[in-house]
């Protein structure tokens, strides 16, 4: 899941506390983010997006897993 | 005019607001912030252009005072003048070269009625660029070799030990990083002719450059860590903009030094934070960096904490600060009417 210190803003803005590091998301990538603050797991974080886009289950698995590897090699996940 | 309405008057040097600038102003800035009664600063200059001299709102008088090649006791006597003039509370010195003569001083000076916050002689050289090995050693903090140098025929040996690239750095000032032997040579010539010898090699370590700007109470305590990671980095190798961070392992780091050191004053920690969050510390400068008045902004606001402490009153350690403020230098150019810069040439005071 993502660090609990990680800082977002409602225009996509993120940033690390402890890297100084600062990041600009689109949309629903902060989305995603914000879903993940709220403590939703991966799985419902899909099915939200599902649910609300209009777009097929697996381009969402795609979408979803790939920005989970951008976060982690960014180091905003915690282990 | 009573008692309680008395402004407190700070000295302090480091009024070169320049590319590579002194800690003065900020210290000035902060020290204004930060004290809740009247404050009158008296900025100490060592040459007729320093912008703190001029700059509104930073110091109510300047005096010019002798480089501190002429010594302890050259120091002594203009401090004493000036203390005359404006009765001066507490002196913060701003710069690495000039800590030796006030350290010397600063019992004289105490018993004129003048407060200092500073380290011993002892913390001061146990920190210095010639004993940092050593000591990293000896507490265990990661610090990269280095070997003191006098001659340049050392070089080539230095080269083949630590490999290229390498450090060249003065004794207070100055570092460059050499990638070939021929560099290396160039910036030994130039360093030395400087800031003279030894000049220090160094094992060069690859990283993201953080600092910290921290206040150590004299007892073994911090009373105030700020950690800061380089934004923009000038060619000077100074901050241009910078932003606070939490980082946990940094102010374990400092709270070590202080720890070990009973550090007493404000100090800085130019850290290399290497991919594998290693912390290699590179240098500690005894005195507050000229980023410091980051600290206020990010609400530890370090300059007025030591002007307390230096008045004898206990000041509790900060428990929180934010993360995620940013210092963002810039240049400005200021107007100033000649007969103010005659005034100051001429009669060493303005």
């Amino acid at each position: 899941m993502i660090k609990k210190n990680i800082a977002t803003n409602e225009f996509g803005f993120v940033f690390n506390p402890a890297t100084g590091d600062s990041y600009s998301s689109n949309p629903v990538a902060a989305e995603i983010i914000q879903l993940m603050k709220d403590n939703h797991s991966l799985n419902e974080i899909k099915k939200i997006l599902l649910d609300k886009y209009e777009v097929d289950k697996l381009t969402i698995e795609k979408d979803v897993e790939e920005f989970m590897g951008l976060l982690k090699e960014n180091n905003l996940l915690s282990n | 005019m009573s008692e309680t309405q008395r402004p407190i008057v700070v000295a302090l040097t480091g009024l070169n607001a320049i590319d590579s600038p002194g800690p003065g102003v900020a210290v000035a800035r902060a020290v204004r912030d930060g004290l809740q009664q009247p404050v009158r600063i008296i900025g100490l200059a060592y040459e007729n252009l320093e912008p703190g001299i001029y700059m509104d709102g930073i110091c109510d008088k300047t005096y010019q005072i002798s480089y501190p090649a002429a010594g302890p006791e050259v120091l002594y006597n203009v401090i004493k003048a000036i203390h005359e003039k404006e009765k001066i509370d507490v002196i913060i010195p701003n710069f690495d070269a000039e800590l030796y003569n006030f350290i010397t001083i600063a019992p004289r000076l105490k018993a004129l009625g003048i407060n200092s916050f500073l380290p011993s002689f002892e913390m001061f050289d146990a920190r210095d660029k010639l004993n940092l090995y050593d000591f990293g050693q000896k507490h265990g903090l990661l610090v990269p070799k280095d070997k003191a140098i006098y001659s340049i025929n050392d070089l080539v040996q230095l080269g083949e030990d630590f490999g290229y690239p390498l450090v060249v750095k003065g004794k207070y000032y100055e570092a460059v990083v050499a990638y070939t032997l021929e560099q290396a040579q160039k910036a030994f010539y130039k360093i030395s002719a400087k800031w003279g010898l030894p000049i220090i090699v160094q094992q060069f370590i690859d990283g993201t450059e953080v600092n910290i700007a921290a206040l150590g109470d004299g007892e073994g305590n911090a009373t105030s860590i700020i950690p800061m990671k380089k934004m923009y980095i000038t060619d000077k190798g100074k901050a241009w903009a910078g932003i606070t961070l939490e980082d946990e392992a940094m102010i374990q780091l400092a709270k070590k030094f202080v720890a070990v050191t009973k550090w007493r004053g404000g100090f800085e920690v130019e850290i290399m934070k290497t991919a594998k969050d290693e912390l290699y510390i590179m240098e500690i400068n005894p005195r507050f960096p000229a980023w410091i008045y980051l600290s206020a902004g990010a609400g530890q606001n370090q300059p007025a904490s030591l002007v307390k402490m230096a008045m004898g009153e206990k000041v509790p350690a900060f428990t929180s600060y934010d993360s995620g403020k940013l210092f963002i230098r810039y240049s400005w150019d200021l107007i100033v009417d000649v007969s103010r810069f005659q005034q100051f040439s001429a009669f060493g005071s303005l």
